[in-house]
């Protein structure tokens, strides 16, 4: 289906999977469009294993559970185990090289890695390695326009605490540094 | 000249004959709320909760809104009752194998939420309307018909002591434990009863008041060799007392 | 209203604090937690009543006192926890005192885990509790349909004075989508009649749920059970999904029906004849609709994320008018497009081996 896209965000408790999730479907509510998240965790409050499935359409989406997704974003190893089977054929995955070095297994799709923990170092700090990764996987892609994560952030500042509310600048920057990775094409296809 | 010297309280029914054993305590305690109701004037403001055991039938006696509960689940239902109406008067009527026993759980946390509310237990020491099995508050030795040799604290622990353990809770305003022995100690109930319902009335928190009653059929007493068991032996081991009282400081 | 988008617990708490809810006691267990959260975060400033309770025995025995004065009240949980306010749904039923009960489903037996199932249908519909009664059960698919029933919800705990449970699942509970609240859309029956609030001016009365008198239970059930005669002529609700010329028809409750529509969907650009029946009320459940459903299907396959449950009141209502295939997972074991997908394949070629045999 034309506009639909789903993809899996992955990481280890702290890294912000299932926010980078939360992020892009209410991007997709600003643009207008059907979306679904939908979170599994372990009982850790930090450090357990975190994903979450997005669905954007221009339909209404029947499941929330995905088989196979256009994309998943691997913001560790062990995400990357547990999800390179479950890209589906001719998607992509973003790896983040920074936390590893498994050699991919698939040659029917496409791996985006990016050291991400590198590179945010390079940013204002603190800057986010999910945002980033989040910022690449839109440009990549273009199912929703980074503006328009850009505006959810800024709506999202005004109702938060004023400790996060003051990050808004440095999520700002990491998503537009993470499109501007695709843009610069300073990664490793 | 006539003189008025027994009325019916409004807050009885006037049809609600009690049917308790002879030489029970429930009918005494039941009549003292009755009478304290009338005095604050509180019948049209007063929604009781019942709860299982002797002191089920709330309804058949008291002229009063009377909500149900499960066993040991009536301060929960008070809770409810209360602070969805905070203008009413609340009380649970239980004993001491609902609050103390089945219950005590609910019971420890509505003192510490010091809901507004007020608790009568009353305590014969053993499950009354089952047939008198032993209760947590079950003295050490006493004989019932699920510790037939006597209680024996290497089997079945020790006695439970209801108002010195809700005493401890912060939200706990009045707690005390009283007898209905004789007339003195029922005026002395009776004072206690008033005392908690004020407490409830001025908004200070839980009160809770432990009644020793006999129990003369699952006892195997007289009514009179009941009262004589509460004096010298129950009272040995759950002594009377006022144990917490947050207006004390001041009434000195 | 524009729509916003509301995790399915979120949702769920927003919505009763729409429809009036006055009262929340609850207990934490995930994967429900974000209901008590979201209720204690408002219904304080609103000026209504919070409280963690003690268990979930407590919650529910609270939510009673509260509907003993006709108030809207509400306790919230997940299968174990469910478990222990058994006792207390059934008083509820007996004395009837309206409530509503949100559960969010977990994988079981026992502590489980926290991941989605439903295999508290049992629980929820045939009843843990003592005696004959039973909970008016309403299930959501999607996160605004979960506000919607929320909403029908407390109409009908007190239109019928029973308790209703929301029967969701860890999928709808934990998932985010967009949904529009709109107003509550009931108007609530009046309960002066009954409800307690002190004897002034009018006789004494109780609401218990002791019935000592020789006949007096037998009667009350009676009466109960004519009640509850009423809730099915006039509640049930299902969905039709493409079922009309449906050949299989496929069978899901809550979270598992939206997914069986992508399943429907696929098999339909396959060009095979597949629909959906989804009960929406699983007390009453829709027997009647699903047996002329049957009558003109040729199999109905029943999906569930337990060992099949639903499936019996599914057969009983089917009775024998055509075959039904039982297809699940539990405890946390999903059921996905593909799956169902091929399952359907595979019993959608029987049918046709079927058809050419001249079988049916």
């Amino acid at each position: 289906m034309k506009g639909d896209l789903s993809v899996i965000i992955s990481g280890f408790g702290g890294q912000g999977a299932l926010f980078a999730g939360i992020l892009l479907c209410h991007a997709a509510v600003f643009e207008g469009k059907h979306t679904t998240w939908f979170p599994a965790y372990g009982a850790e409050m930090r450090g357990g294993a975190v994903n979450c499935s997005v669905n954007i359409s221009d339909r209404e989406v029947p499941s929330p559970v995905i088989d196979e997704a256009d994309a998943v974003i691997a913001l560790n190893d062990a995400s990357q185990e547990k999800f390179e089977h479950k890209v589906k054929s001719g998607g992509f995955m973003i790896i983040n090289s920074s936390l590893s070095h498994i050699k991919p297994k698939r040659t029917d799709i496409d791996y985006i890695k990016i050291p991400l923990n590198e590179l945010a170092q390079k940013l204002t700090q603190p800057a986010f390695v999910n945002v980033i990764a989040l910022g690449a996987f839109l440009e990549k892609t273009k199912i929703l326009k980074i503006e328009s994560v850009k505006e959810v952030m800024k709506e999202m500042a005004k109702t938060v605490s004023a400790k996060k509310a003051a990050l808004l600048p440095n999520n700002l920057e990491s998503i537009e540094f993470g499109a501007n990775i695709i843009r610069q094409q300073m990664v490793t296809v | 000249m006539e003189t008025l010297v027994y009325k019916r309280p409004e807050s009885l029914l006037k049809d609600g004959h009690f049917t308790f054993c002879p030489g029970c305590g429930h009918g005494v305690i039941l009549r003292i709320i009755a009478e304290l109701i009338d005095e604050f004037n509180l019948q049209k403001d007063t929604i009781a909760i019942s709860s299982v055991g002797c002191s089920i039938f709330l309804e058949k006696f008291f002229n009063l809104d009377v909500a149900g509960a499960s066993h040991g689940r009536s301060p929960c239902v008070a809770t409810g009752v209360k602070r969805c109406k905070p203008d009413k008067f609340v009380f649970t009527y239980q004993g001491d194998g609902d609050a103390a026993t089945i219950g005590f759980n609910e019971t420890i946390h509505t003192a510490c939420r010091g809901e507004h509310i007020t608790t009568i237990m009353i305590n014969n020491t053993n499950f009354g309307m089952t047939g008198g099995q032993a209760s947590a508050t079950t003295l050490v030795g006493q004989v019932t018909t699920t510790t037939p040799a006597g209680r024996k604290p290497e089997l079945t622990g020790y006695p439970l002591h209801a108002a010195e353990i809700i005493s401890q809770c912060d939200g706990t305003a009045y707690c005390a434990r009283v007898a209905i022995t004789d007339t003195k100690n029922i005026m002395q109930a009776k004072k206690a009863i008033k005392k908690a319902f004020e407490m409830q009335i001025k908004g200070l928190g839980y009160s809770f008041i432990e009644v020793l009653a006999a129990c003369p059929t699952n006892w195997h007493m007289t009514p009179v060799e009941s009262v004589k068991h509460i004096q010298n032996v129950i009272e040995t081991v759950h002594p009377l007392g006022v144990f917490k009282d947050i207006t004390a400081q001041e009434n000195k | 209203m524009a729509k916003v988008l509301v995790k399915g617990n979120e949702a769920i708490a927003q919505a009763a604090i729409n429809a009036g809810c006055q009262c929340y006691f609850g207990y934490p267990i995930t994967p429900q937690s974000e209901i008590g959260e979201y209720m204690g975060k408002h219904l304080p400033k609103l000026g209504r009543v919070f409280i963690t309770a003690e268990s979930e025995l407590a919650s529910i025995n609270m939510v009673i006192g509260a509907g003993t004065t006709g108030t809207k009240a509400m306790t919230s949980s997940s299968s174990c926890g469910i478990a222990l306010m058994q006792e207390a749904l059934s008083a509820m039923c007996c004395a009837q005192v309206p409530g509503v009960i949100v559960s969010v489903m977990r994988g079981g037996p026992g502590l489980g885990n926290i991941a989605p199932a439903q295999a508290d249908y049992f629980q929820a519909l045939k009843g843990g509790g003592n005696g004959d009664y039973k909970i008016i059960v309403l299930s959501p698919s999607t996160v605004q349909e979960a506000i919607d029933l929320t909403y029908r919800a407390f109409h009908l705990a007190l239109k019928y004075r029973n308790p209703v449970m929301l029967l969701a699942d860890g999928i709808l509970g934990q998932m985010m989508e967009p949904a529009e609240f709109g107003e509550y859309p009931y108007k609530d029956p009046d309960v002066s009649e009954w409800a307690l609030d002190g004897a002034n001016n009018r006789p004494a009365r109780n609401v218990v749920s002791l019935h000592m008198p020789e006949g007096a239970m037998e009667e009350l059930t009676n009466e109960i059970f004519e009640k509850y005669e009423l809730v099915a002529q006039n509640e049930t609700t299902y969905e039709d999904y493409k079922f009309a010329d449906a050949k299989l028809v496929l069978t899901a409750f809550g979270s598992v029906g939206r997914v069986a529509k992508a399943a429907v969907d696929r098999a339909r650009e396959e060009g095979m004849k597949v629909g959906l029946f989804r009960p929406i009320t699983l007390f009453p459940f829709p027997d009647k609709d699903l047996n002329k459903v049957a009558q003109k299907a040729d199999m109905i396959l029943d999906l569930e994320l337990n060992k099949g449950q639903m499936l019996l009141d599914v057969r009983s209502a089917v009775f024998g008018a055509c075959p039904v295939e039982f297809y699940g997972r539990t405890a946390g074991g999903l059921l996905t497009p593909d799956m169902i997908f091929n399952k359907i394949k595979e019993l959608y070629s029987t049918l046709e081996n079927k058809t050419q045999a001249g079988v049916r």
